[in-house]
Protein backbone atom coordinates (compact mmCIF):
# COMPACT_ATOMS: atom_id res chain seq x y z
CA UNK A 1 0.00 0.00 0.00
CA UNK A 2 1.18 3.40 -0.93
CA UNK A 3 1.12 6.09 2.31
CA UNK A 4 -0.39 4.72 5.59
CA UNK A 5 -3.72 4.76 4.99
CA UNK A 6 -6.26 3.91 2.14
CA UNK A 7 -8.31 7.34 1.20
CA UNK A 8 -12.01 7.43 0.38
CA UNK A 9 -14.04 10.10 -1.44
CA UNK A 10 -17.21 10.09 0.54
CA UNK A 11 -19.17 12.90 -0.61
CA UNK A 12 -19.55 15.89 -3.62
CA UNK A 13 -20.27 18.88 -4.67
CA UNK A 14 -20.60 21.80 -7.62
CA UNK A 15 -22.28 24.49 -7.81
CA UNK A 16 -23.77 25.99 -11.26
CA UNK A 17 -20.87 27.09 -13.98
CA UNK A 18 -21.95 30.10 -15.65
CA UNK A 19 -20.02 33.08 -17.16
CA UNK A 20 -21.04 35.13 -14.42
CA UNK A 21 -22.29 34.56 -10.83
CA UNK A 22 -23.76 36.95 -8.10
CA UNK A 23 -21.81 34.96 -5.04
CA UNK A 24 -18.35 35.85 -3.92
CA UNK A 25 -15.33 32.98 -4.45
CA UNK A 26 -16.40 32.62 -0.76
CA UNK A 27 -19.60 31.85 -1.06
CA UNK A 28 -19.32 29.80 -3.93
CA UNK A 29 -16.53 27.99 -1.88
CA UNK A 30 -18.85 27.87 0.92
CA UNK A 31 -21.81 26.25 -1.21
CA UNK A 32 -19.68 23.66 -2.91
CA UNK A 33 -18.08 22.48 0.27
CA UNK A 34 -21.76 22.33 2.20
CA UNK A 35 -23.09 20.00 0.00
CA UNK A 36 -20.33 17.93 -0.02
CA UNK A 37 -20.70 17.21 3.48
CA UNK A 38 -24.28 17.28 3.71
CA UNK A 39 -23.77 14.38 0.69
CA UNK A 40 -20.75 12.55 2.77
CA UNK A 41 -23.32 12.85 5.85
CA UNK A 42 -20.56 15.31 7.95
CA UNK A 43 -20.66 18.28 9.47
CA UNK A 44 -17.50 21.02 9.70
CA UNK A 45 -16.97 19.70 13.18
CA UNK A 46 -15.94 16.19 11.52
CA UNK A 47 -13.38 17.84 9.23
CA UNK A 48 -9.80 17.85 10.62
CA UNK A 49 -8.25 19.37 7.42
CA UNK A 50 -8.99 21.29 4.41
CA UNK A 51 -6.98 21.79 1.35
CA UNK A 52 -8.26 24.50 -0.77
CA UNK A 53 -7.12 24.87 -4.68
CA UNK A 54 -7.60 28.45 -6.84
CA UNK A 55 -5.90 29.33 -9.79
CA UNK A 56 -4.39 32.91 -10.29
CA UNK A 57 -4.88 35.85 -7.66
CA UNK A 58 -4.53 38.30 -10.67
CA UNK A 59 -8.89 36.57 -11.64
CA UNK A 60 -10.08 38.05 -8.51
CA UNK A 61 -7.73 40.81 -8.21
CA UNK A 62 -7.78 39.60 -4.31
CA UNK A 63 -3.97 38.77 -3.33
CA UNK A 64 -3.34 36.08 -0.23
CA UNK A 65 -6.41 34.27 -2.32
CA UNK A 66 -6.11 31.42 -0.34
CA UNK A 67 -6.48 32.98 2.93
CA UNK A 68 -9.22 35.34 1.82
CA UNK A 69 -11.43 32.19 1.09
CA UNK A 70 -10.60 29.88 3.80
CA UNK A 71 -13.21 30.15 6.17
CA UNK A 72 -16.09 30.04 3.13
CA UNK A 73 -13.84 26.62 2.50
CA UNK A 74 -14.77 25.67 6.17
CA UNK A 75 -11.58 25.80 7.42
CA UNK A 76 -11.99 28.59 10.45
CA UNK A 77 -9.18 27.14 12.91
CA UNK A 78 -8.15 23.93 11.48
CA UNK A 79 -4.68 22.94 9.72
CA UNK A 80 -5.26 24.53 5.66
CA UNK A 81 -3.58 24.61 2.69
CA UNK A 82 -3.90 26.04 -0.41
CA UNK A 83 -2.15 24.94 -3.38
CA UNK A 84 -1.93 25.92 -6.99
CA UNK A 85 -0.88 24.50 -10.54
CA UNK A 86 -2.14 26.69 -12.49
CA UNK A 87 -4.90 24.40 -15.03
CA UNK A 88 -3.48 21.35 -12.86
CA UNK A 89 -5.16 22.82 -9.77
CA UNK A 90 -8.75 21.11 -9.61
CA UNK A 91 -6.80 17.68 -9.88
CA UNK A 92 -3.84 18.62 -7.96
CA UNK A 93 -6.06 19.63 -5.10
CA UNK A 94 -7.53 16.00 -4.54
CA UNK A 95 -3.93 14.69 -4.69
CA UNK A 96 -2.64 17.05 -1.87
CA UNK A 97 -5.99 15.73 0.12
CA UNK A 98 -5.06 12.68 -0.50
CA UNK A 99 -1.39 12.71 1.32
CA UNK A 100 -3.10 14.70 4.56
CA UNK A 101 -4.89 11.50 5.26
CA UNK A 102 -2.25 8.56 3.49
CA UNK A 103 0.45 10.58 5.47
CA UNK A 104 -1.10 9.10 8.83
CA UNK A 105 -1.85 12.97 9.89
CA UNK A 106 -5.64 13.12 9.75
CA UNK A 107 -8.53 11.14 9.09
CA UNK A 108 -10.71 13.68 7.36
CA UNK A 109 -9.70 16.15 4.51
CA UNK A 110 -12.09 18.73 2.85
CA UNK A 111 -11.16 19.22 -0.78
CA UNK A 112 -12.20 22.60 -1.98
CA UNK A 113 -12.03 24.73 -5.48
CA UNK A 114 -13.04 27.96 -6.49
CA UNK A 115 -13.00 30.16 -9.25
CA UNK A 116 -14.45 33.46 -10.14
CA UNK A 117 -12.96 34.50 -13.46
CA UNK A 118 -15.91 37.20 -13.86
CA UNK A 119 -14.46 39.92 -11.70
CA UNK A 120 -11.46 40.52 -13.98
CA UNK A 121 -13.25 43.09 -17.02
CA UNK A 122 -13.24 43.96 -20.04
CA UNK A 123 -11.69 39.66 -20.83
CA UNK A 124 -9.85 37.76 -17.75
CA UNK A 125 -8.21 36.75 -20.83
CA UNK A 126 -5.70 40.21 -19.87
CA UNK A 127 -5.05 38.34 -16.27
CA UNK A 128 -3.34 35.85 -18.22
CA UNK A 129 -0.56 37.35 -19.98
CA UNK A 130 1.09 38.23 -17.21
CA UNK A 131 2.10 34.30 -17.09
CA UNK A 132 4.41 34.89 -20.12
CA UNK A 133 8.36 35.63 -19.56
CA UNK A 134 8.35 39.25 -18.85
CA UNK A 135 11.80 39.95 -21.24
CA UNK A 136 11.33 37.43 -24.21
CA UNK A 137 7.91 36.17 -24.62
CA UNK A 138 5.48 39.54 -23.28
CA UNK A 139 7.12 41.74 -25.32
CA UNK A 140 6.20 40.10 -28.55
CA UNK A 141 2.41 41.02 -27.03
CA UNK A 142 1.29 37.27 -25.99
CA UNK A 143 -1.67 35.96 -25.76
CA UNK A 144 -2.81 32.83 -24.04
CA UNK A 145 -4.78 31.39 -27.18
CA UNK A 146 -1.66 31.76 -29.38
CA UNK A 147 -0.05 28.99 -27.56
CA UNK A 148 -2.62 26.38 -27.69
CA UNK A 149 -2.93 27.17 -31.34
CA UNK A 150 0.61 26.26 -31.92
CA UNK A 151 0.09 23.29 -30.08
CA UNK A 152 -2.57 22.23 -31.98
CA UNK A 153 -0.89 22.83 -34.98
CA UNK A 154 2.07 21.04 -33.94
CA UNK A 155 -0.40 17.97 -33.19
CA UNK A 156 -2.20 17.96 -36.17
CA UNK A 157 0.87 18.37 -38.57
CA UNK A 158 2.57 15.45 -36.51
CA UNK A 159 -0.01 13.07 -37.11
CA UNK A 160 -2.08 14.91 -40.19
CA UNK A 161 -5.04 15.24 -38.18
CA UNK A 162 -7.75 17.38 -40.34
CA UNK A 163 -9.63 19.63 -37.58
CA UNK A 164 -13.00 18.05 -38.60
CA UNK A 165 -11.46 15.16 -36.68
CA UNK A 166 -10.97 16.93 -33.80
CA UNK A 167 -14.12 19.51 -33.99
CA UNK A 168 -15.80 15.92 -33.13
CA UNK A 169 -14.32 16.52 -29.75
CA UNK A 170 -16.23 19.75 -29.15
CA UNK A 171 -19.69 18.06 -30.76
CA UNK A 172 -19.49 15.33 -28.56
CA UNK A 173 -18.97 17.00 -25.22
CA UNK A 174 -21.44 19.90 -25.69
CA UNK A 175 -23.92 17.43 -26.24
CA UNK A 176 -23.10 15.05 -23.23
CA UNK A 177 -23.31 18.75 -21.56
CA UNK A 178 -27.23 18.68 -22.04
CA UNK A 179 -27.37 16.30 -19.09
CA UNK A 180 -25.35 17.67 -16.50
CA UNK A 181 -27.36 20.39 -14.82
CA UNK A 182 -24.66 22.55 -13.77
CA UNK A 183 -23.48 22.96 -17.33
CA UNK A 184 -22.75 26.54 -18.78
CA UNK A 185 -22.21 26.02 -22.53
CA UNK A 186 -24.71 23.14 -23.54
CA UNK A 187 -25.38 22.53 -26.91
CA UNK A 188 -26.65 20.61 -29.71
CA UNK A 189 -24.21 21.43 -32.22
CA UNK A 190 -22.13 20.24 -35.60
CA UNK A 191 -19.10 19.98 -37.05
CA UNK A 192 -19.56 22.59 -39.46
CA UNK A 193 -20.79 24.21 -36.97
CA UNK A 194 -17.16 24.36 -35.56
CA UNK A 195 -15.22 25.17 -38.64
CA UNK A 196 -17.66 27.86 -39.30
CA UNK A 197 -16.93 29.90 -36.35
CA UNK A 198 -14.89 32.28 -36.05
CA UNK A 199 -11.11 31.79 -36.14
CA UNK A 200 -9.06 33.10 -32.97
CA UNK A 201 -5.49 31.91 -33.63
CA UNK A 202 -5.90 29.87 -36.38
CA UNK A 203 -6.21 26.93 -36.00
CA UNK A 204 -8.06 27.72 -33.15
CA UNK A 205 -11.74 28.56 -33.53
CA UNK A 206 -14.20 29.95 -31.50
CA UNK A 207 -16.32 26.67 -30.37
CA UNK A 208 -12.98 24.58 -30.35
CA UNK A 209 -12.39 26.56 -26.75
CA UNK A 210 -14.01 26.29 -23.27
CA UNK A 211 -15.72 29.59 -22.04
CA UNK A 212 -14.35 31.66 -18.65
CA UNK A 213 -16.81 30.81 -15.61
CA UNK A 214 -17.66 30.97 -12.06
CA UNK A 215 -18.07 27.97 -10.23
CA UNK A 216 -17.21 25.75 -7.14
CA UNK A 217 -16.67 22.09 -6.27
CA UNK A 218 -15.72 20.27 -3.07
CA UNK A 219 -14.86 16.91 -2.18
CA UNK A 220 -14.89 15.27 1.60
CA UNK A 221 -11.78 12.67 1.67
CA UNK A 222 -11.43 10.66 4.25
CA UNK A 223 -9.49 7.23 5.66
CA UNK A 224 -10.72 3.45 5.24
CA UNK A 225 -11.78 3.66 8.97
CA UNK A 226 -13.93 6.12 8.93
CA UNK A 227 -15.27 5.29 5.01
CA UNK A 228 -16.00 1.99 6.57
CA UNK A 229 -18.23 3.54 9.30
CA UNK A 230 -20.45 6.03 7.30
CA UNK A 231 -20.74 4.87 3.51
CA UNK A 232 -21.28 1.47 2.43
CA UNK A 233 -20.00 2.69 -0.77
CA UNK A 234 -16.69 4.58 -0.76
CA UNK A 235 -14.59 5.66 -3.87
CA UNK A 236 -10.84 4.73 -3.31
CA UNK A 237 -8.21 6.84 -4.41
CA UNK A 238 -6.02 4.00 -5.63
CA UNK A 239 -3.78 6.19 -7.77
CA UNK A 240 -2.10 9.74 -7.49
CA UNK A 241 -0.10 11.60 -10.43
CA UNK A 242 1.89 14.77 -10.98
CA UNK A 243 4.71 15.85 -13.24
CA UNK A 244 5.94 19.20 -14.53
CA UNK A 245 8.38 20.57 -17.25
CA UNK A 246 10.26 23.66 -17.38
CA UNK A 247 9.21 27.01 -18.97
CA UNK A 248 10.89 26.71 -21.59
CA UNK A 249 7.80 25.95 -24.13
CA UNK A 250 9.14 26.68 -27.55
CA UNK A 251 12.21 24.59 -26.49
CA UNK A 252 9.92 21.21 -26.84
CA UNK A 253 8.00 19.46 -29.02
CA UNK A 254 4.31 19.94 -28.58
CA UNK A 255 2.96 17.54 -30.36
CA UNK A 256 2.91 15.19 -27.10
CA UNK A 257 2.82 15.99 -23.73
CA UNK A 258 4.95 14.09 -22.24
CA UNK A 259 4.98 15.12 -18.68
CA UNK A 260 1.19 13.92 -18.61
CA UNK A 261 2.70 10.76 -18.94
CA UNK A 262 5.26 10.62 -16.42
CA UNK A 263 2.00 11.97 -14.14
CA UNK A 264 0.12 9.22 -15.69
CA UNK A 265 2.27 6.33 -15.07
CA UNK A 266 2.96 7.14 -11.39
CA UNK A 267 -0.61 7.05 -10.76
CA UNK A 268 -1.20 3.55 -12.64
CA UNK A 269 1.95 2.05 -10.90
CA UNK A 270 0.45 2.66 -7.74
CA UNK A 271 -2.98 1.66 -8.62
CA UNK A 272 -1.35 -1.51 -10.48
CA UNK A 273 -3.25 -0.49 -13.98
CA UNK A 274 -0.69 -2.31 -16.53
CA UNK A 275 -3.02 -2.15 -19.63
CA UNK A 276 -4.38 1.38 -19.03
CA UNK A 277 -7.39 1.12 -22.38
CA UNK A 278 -8.42 -2.19 -21.12
CA UNK A 279 -8.68 -1.53 -17.23
CA UNK A 280 -9.99 1.75 -17.27
CA UNK A 281 -13.58 2.36 -17.38
CA UNK A 282 -14.26 5.93 -17.56
CA UNK A 283 -12.37 8.97 -18.11
CA UNK A 284 -12.53 12.79 -17.88
CA UNK A 285 -9.03 14.35 -19.73
CA UNK A 286 -8.86 18.02 -19.60
CA UNK A 287 -10.39 19.17 -22.59
CA UNK A 288 -10.45 23.55 -22.08
CA UNK A 289 -10.05 22.96 -26.41
CA UNK A 290 -11.41 20.51 -28.08
CA UNK A 291 -7.47 18.91 -29.35
CA UNK A 292 -6.88 18.63 -25.73
CA UNK A 293 -8.99 15.78 -25.37
CA UNK A 294 -7.29 13.79 -27.92
CA UNK A 295 -3.53 15.02 -26.53
CA UNK A 296 -4.36 14.06 -22.79
CA UNK A 297 -6.19 10.54 -24.42
CA UNK A 298 -2.58 10.06 -25.74
CA UNK A 299 -0.41 11.25 -22.96
CA UNK A 300 -2.70 8.97 -20.52
CA UNK A 301 -2.02 5.91 -22.57
CA UNK A 302 -5.70 5.12 -23.29
CA UNK A 303 -4.43 5.07 -27.32
CA UNK A 304 -1.20 4.97 -29.11
CA UNK A 305 0.28 8.77 -30.00
CA UNK A 306 -2.15 10.11 -33.03
CA UNK A 307 -4.91 7.60 -32.66
CA UNK A 308 -7.36 9.77 -30.26
CA UNK A 309 -8.77 10.90 -33.11
CA UNK A 310 -9.70 7.80 -34.70
CA UNK A 311 -11.13 6.37 -31.71
CA UNK A 312 -13.35 9.40 -31.38
CA UNK A 313 -14.48 9.03 -34.79
CA UNK A 314 -15.59 5.74 -34.55
CA UNK A 315 -17.73 6.45 -31.77
CA UNK A 316 -15.52 4.36 -28.96
CA UNK A 317 -15.17 8.07 -26.71
CA UNK A 318 -18.98 8.32 -26.87
CA UNK A 319 -20.64 7.41 -23.05
CA UNK A 320 -22.10 3.93 -24.81
CA UNK A 321 -18.45 3.41 -26.35
CA UNK A 322 -16.03 1.51 -25.38
CA UNK A 323 -14.15 3.94 -23.63
CA UNK A 324 -16.24 6.77 -22.31
CA UNK A 325 -14.34 9.82 -22.66
CA UNK A 326 -15.75 13.09 -20.40
CA UNK A 327 -19.21 12.24 -20.09
CA UNK A 328 -19.52 15.23 -17.90
CA UNK A 329 -19.59 17.34 -21.23
CA UNK A 330 -16.16 18.59 -20.01
CA UNK A 331 -14.76 22.11 -19.97
CA UNK A 332 -16.50 22.69 -23.30
CA UNK A 333 -19.84 22.08 -22.23
CA UNK A 334 -20.01 22.56 -18.40
CA UNK A 335 -17.91 25.35 -18.42
CA UNK A 336 -14.15 26.37 -17.74
CA UNK A 337 -14.02 27.75 -13.67
CA UNK A 338 -10.35 26.56 -14.11
CA UNK A 339 -9.33 24.95 -10.48
CA UNK A 340 -12.99 24.18 -9.84
CA UNK A 341 -13.38 22.76 -13.47
CA UNK A 342 -10.79 20.14 -12.80
CA UNK A 343 -12.58 18.94 -9.92
CA UNK A 344 -15.40 18.87 -11.39
CA UNK A 345 -13.74 16.17 -13.57
CA UNK A 346 -12.89 13.76 -10.20
CA UNK A 347 -16.87 14.86 -9.02
CA UNK A 348 -18.00 13.30 -12.40
CA UNK A 349 -15.63 10.23 -12.38
CA UNK A 350 -17.05 9.82 -7.98
CA UNK A 351 -20.60 9.67 -9.48
CA UNK A 352 -20.07 7.67 -12.73
CA UNK A 353 -18.34 4.97 -10.28
CA UNK A 354 -21.29 5.07 -7.58
CA UNK A 355 -23.65 4.83 -10.46
CA UNK A 356 -25.20 8.00 -9.48
CA UNK A 357 -24.70 10.11 -12.55
CA UNK A 358 -28.28 9.83 -13.60
CA UNK A 359 -28.55 10.55 -17.34
CA UNK A 360 -24.93 10.91 -17.95
CA UNK A 361 -24.30 7.38 -16.07
CA UNK A 362 -22.40 5.33 -18.88
CA UNK A 363 -23.61 1.93 -18.83
CA UNK A 364 -21.81 -1.50 -17.91
CA UNK A 365 -21.14 -0.77 -14.29
CA UNK A 366 -17.75 0.95 -14.30
CA UNK A 367 -15.03 -0.01 -11.36
CA UNK A 368 -12.37 1.89 -12.51
CA UNK A 369 -11.92 6.14 -13.97
CA UNK A 370 -9.34 8.27 -14.02
CA UNK A 371 -9.82 12.17 -13.93
CA UNK A 372 -6.62 14.56 -15.15
CA UNK A 373 -5.95 18.29 -15.28
CA UNK A 374 -2.99 20.24 -17.17
CA UNK A 375 -1.91 23.67 -16.91
CA UNK A 376 0.67 26.03 -16.32
CA UNK A 377 2.96 26.96 -19.66
CA UNK A 378 1.97 23.77 -21.42
CA UNK A 379 3.92 22.06 -18.89
CA UNK A 380 2.10 20.17 -15.97
CA UNK A 381 -0.31 16.95 -15.58
CA UNK A 382 -1.71 15.92 -12.43
CA UNK A 383 -3.97 12.37 -12.39
CA UNK A 384 -5.79 10.95 -10.06
CA UNK A 385 -7.18 7.06 -10.27
CA UNK A 386 -10.75 6.10 -8.60
CA UNK A 387 -11.82 2.95 -7.56
CA UNK A 388 -15.09 1.70 -6.56
CA UNK B 1 -24.38 16.39 -10.47
CA UNK B 2 -25.57 13.40 -8.45
CA UNK B 3 -29.00 12.23 -9.33
CA UNK B 4 -29.47 12.35 -5.72
CA UNK B 5 -28.90 15.87 -5.38
CA UNK B 6 -32.17 18.09 -6.60
CA UNK B 7 -31.01 21.55 -6.32
CA UNK B 8 -27.97 23.21 -7.41
CA UNK B 9 -26.90 26.62 -6.12
CA UNK B 10 -25.42 29.50 -7.74
CA UNK B 11 -27.51 32.90 -9.17
CA UNK B 12 -26.64 34.00 -12.50
CA UNK B 13 -25.86 37.87 -13.34
CA UNK B 14 -25.88 38.70 -16.76
CA UNK B 15 -23.48 41.41 -18.29
CA UNK B 16 -26.60 43.45 -18.97
CA UNK B 17 -27.21 43.90 -14.83
CA UNK B 18 -23.91 45.33 -14.36
CA UNK B 19 -24.22 47.96 -17.43
CA UNK B 20 -27.56 48.81 -15.84
CA UNK B 21 -26.86 49.42 -12.91
CA UNK B 22 -28.88 46.58 -11.03
CA UNK B 23 -26.62 45.15 -9.08
CA UNK B 24 -23.78 46.56 -6.79
CA UNK B 25 -20.45 46.40 -8.16
CA UNK B 26 -17.31 47.68 -6.58
CA UNK B 27 -14.26 48.65 -8.81
CA UNK B 28 -10.46 48.62 -8.96
CA UNK B 29 -7.81 49.07 -11.30
CA UNK B 30 -4.16 47.93 -10.14
CA UNK B 31 -1.31 50.84 -10.36
CA UNK B 32 1.30 48.41 -9.55
CA UNK B 33 4.64 48.80 -11.98
CA UNK B 34 7.63 46.33 -12.43
CA UNK B 35 11.33 46.87 -13.77
CA UNK B 36 12.11 43.43 -14.08
CA UNK B 37 16.25 42.61 -13.95
CA UNK B 38 16.87 40.43 -17.70
CA UNK B 39 19.13 37.97 -15.36
CA UNK B 40 22.72 37.09 -15.88
CA UNK B 41 21.73 34.62 -18.92
CA UNK B 42 19.66 37.08 -20.97
CA UNK B 43 20.89 40.01 -19.93
CA UNK B 44 23.92 37.70 -22.29
CA UNK B 45 21.66 37.55 -24.85
CA UNK B 46 19.97 40.94 -24.95
CA UNK B 47 23.16 42.66 -25.83
CA UNK B 48 24.19 40.42 -28.86
CA UNK B 49 20.44 41.01 -30.31
CA UNK B 50 21.58 44.70 -29.95
CA UNK B 51 24.82 43.47 -32.20
CA UNK B 52 22.84 41.74 -34.27
CA UNK B 53 23.29 38.16 -33.14
CA UNK B 54 22.07 35.08 -31.34
CA UNK B 55 24.56 33.90 -28.29
CA UNK B 56 23.29 30.37 -26.63
CA UNK B 57 25.02 28.59 -24.22
CA UNK B 58 26.04 25.10 -23.99
CA UNK B 59 26.57 22.05 -21.83
CA UNK B 60 29.57 19.53 -22.45
CA UNK B 61 27.56 17.16 -20.31
CA UNK B 62 24.33 16.88 -22.49
CA UNK B 63 25.92 18.31 -25.68
CA UNK B 64 23.18 21.33 -25.80
CA UNK B 65 23.21 24.35 -27.59
CA UNK B 66 20.43 26.33 -26.04
CA UNK B 67 18.52 29.27 -26.83
CA UNK B 68 17.05 31.35 -24.97
CA UNK B 69 20.42 30.54 -23.12
CA UNK B 70 20.65 30.22 -19.64
CA UNK B 71 23.77 29.76 -16.60
CA UNK B 72 22.51 26.08 -15.77
CA UNK B 73 21.58 23.63 -17.62
CA UNK B 74 18.07 22.46 -15.96
CA UNK B 75 18.87 18.65 -17.17
CA UNK B 76 22.04 18.15 -15.93
CA UNK B 77 21.52 21.01 -13.19
CA UNK B 78 24.88 22.15 -13.43
CA UNK B 79 26.56 25.26 -14.93
CA UNK B 80 26.56 25.86 -18.58
CA UNK B 81 29.76 25.21 -20.15
CA UNK B 82 30.29 28.23 -22.38
CA UNK B 83 28.69 30.49 -25.04
CA UNK B 84 28.32 30.03 -28.81
CA UNK B 85 26.91 31.99 -31.94
CA UNK B 86 24.24 30.37 -33.52
CA UNK B 87 22.32 31.54 -37.18
CA UNK B 88 19.54 34.23 -37.47
CA UNK B 89 18.19 31.64 -39.46
CA UNK B 90 15.53 28.62 -38.98
CA UNK B 91 12.78 26.31 -39.34
CA UNK B 92 9.78 27.03 -38.54
CA UNK B 93 7.98 24.29 -35.75
CA UNK B 94 4.59 25.81 -35.68
CA UNK B 95 2.30 28.92 -36.37
CA UNK B 96 -0.83 30.45 -35.54
CA UNK B 97 -2.56 33.85 -36.93
CA UNK B 98 -4.26 35.01 -34.44
CA UNK B 99 -7.30 37.99 -34.51
CA UNK B 100 -7.04 38.18 -30.85
CA UNK B 101 -4.99 41.09 -29.22
CA UNK B 102 -3.30 40.11 -25.66
CA UNK B 103 -6.38 41.45 -23.80
CA UNK B 104 -8.87 39.51 -26.10
CA UNK B 105 -10.19 42.33 -28.05
CA UNK B 106 -10.82 41.48 -32.02
CA UNK B 107 -8.05 42.42 -34.57
CA UNK B 108 -9.16 42.69 -38.54
CA UNK B 109 -5.39 41.88 -39.71
CA UNK B 110 -4.05 39.31 -37.54
CA UNK B 111 -1.10 38.56 -36.00
CA UNK B 112 1.33 35.76 -37.34
CA UNK B 113 3.46 33.70 -34.69
CA UNK B 114 5.32 31.01 -34.62
CA UNK B 115 8.25 28.91 -32.85
CA UNK B 116 11.04 29.08 -34.72
CA UNK B 117 13.74 26.37 -34.31
CA UNK B 118 17.03 28.66 -34.89
CA UNK B 119 20.07 26.65 -36.67
CA UNK B 120 22.63 26.16 -35.02
CA UNK B 121 21.33 25.41 -32.00
CA UNK B 122 20.02 21.51 -30.83
CA UNK B 123 16.99 20.18 -32.73
CA UNK B 124 13.80 21.93 -31.49
CA UNK B 125 15.90 24.59 -29.52
CA UNK B 126 12.79 27.57 -30.91
CA UNK B 127 11.95 31.02 -29.45
CA UNK B 128 8.51 32.30 -29.98
CA UNK B 129 8.64 35.47 -32.35
CA UNK B 130 6.03 36.89 -35.37
CA UNK B 131 5.92 36.39 -38.99
CA UNK B 132 6.33 39.17 -41.25
CA UNK B 133 6.61 39.99 -44.81
CA UNK B 134 3.54 37.03 -45.38
CA UNK B 135 0.68 38.22 -47.94
CA UNK B 136 -1.38 35.70 -46.70
CA UNK B 137 -1.20 33.51 -43.31
CA UNK B 138 -2.26 30.52 -45.44
CA UNK B 139 0.85 30.04 -47.59
CA UNK B 140 2.62 29.29 -44.50
CA UNK B 141 3.73 25.75 -43.69
CA UNK B 142 5.80 23.86 -41.17
CA UNK B 143 9.44 23.36 -42.26
CA UNK B 144 9.39 26.43 -43.88
CA UNK B 145 12.76 27.84 -44.08
CA UNK B 146 12.74 31.93 -42.15
CA UNK B 147 15.65 34.27 -41.81
CA UNK B 148 15.36 37.40 -38.82
CA UNK B 149 14.65 41.23 -39.82
CA UNK B 150 16.55 43.11 -37.44
CA UNK B 151 15.94 46.97 -36.48
CA UNK B 152 18.30 49.10 -37.69
CA UNK B 153 21.55 48.95 -35.46
CA UNK B 154 20.56 52.67 -34.10
CA UNK B 155 16.91 52.00 -33.41
CA UNK B 156 18.07 48.40 -31.41
CA UNK B 157 18.07 48.84 -27.52
CA UNK B 158 18.57 45.45 -26.20
CA UNK B 159 15.21 43.45 -26.41
CA UNK B 160 13.78 40.79 -28.22
CA UNK B 161 12.28 43.60 -29.93
CA UNK B 162 15.34 44.26 -32.08
CA UNK B 163 14.37 41.63 -34.43
CA UNK B 164 11.53 43.27 -36.21
CA UNK B 165 10.06 39.59 -37.19
CA UNK B 166 11.47 36.54 -39.31
CA UNK B 167 10.54 36.29 -42.88
CA UNK B 168 10.30 33.31 -45.13
CA UNK B 169 13.74 32.97 -46.90
CA UNK B 170 12.85 33.75 -50.52
CA UNK B 171 13.37 30.00 -51.77
CA UNK B 172 11.00 28.60 -49.32
CA UNK B 173 8.50 31.82 -50.15
CA UNK B 174 8.57 30.88 -54.01
CA UNK B 175 7.77 27.40 -53.44
ZN1 LIG C 1 23.18 19.45 -19.78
Amino acid sequence: MYGKKRVAIVGAGLTLFRRRLKETGKELAYEAAKMALDAAGLELRDIQSVVMGTAPDAFDGVHMKGEYLADGAGAYHKPYTRVFVGGGTGVFTPLAGWWHIASGQFDTCLVVCEEKMSSCYPHPQYAFTTIFDPILERPIGMNLIWIFALEMQRYMHKHNIKKEHIALVSVKNKGNALDHPCAQLAARITVDDVLNSEIMAWPVQRLDVSPTSDGGAALVLVSEDVAKEITDNPVWIDGVGWCIDSTHWTNRDLYYPDYVEYAARMAYKMAGIKNPPKEIDVAEPYDPFDYKELHHMEGLLLCKKGEAPKLTAEGVTQRDGDLPINPSGGLLGVGNPIAAAGLMKVCEIFWQLRGEAGKRQIPGDPRTGIAQAWGDLMQYGSVIVLRR
Amino acid sequence: MSEKIKRYLGEEVKAEEIKEGKIPIEKFKPKAKYAWSAGIAISKFLEELKKGRIIASTCNKCGRIMVPPRIYCELCFKPTDGWTYVKDTGTINTFSASYLAADATRLKEPIIVAIIDLDGASEGMGIIHKIGEVEDWKQLKIGMKVEAVWKPPEEREGAITDIKYFKPVKEAATL
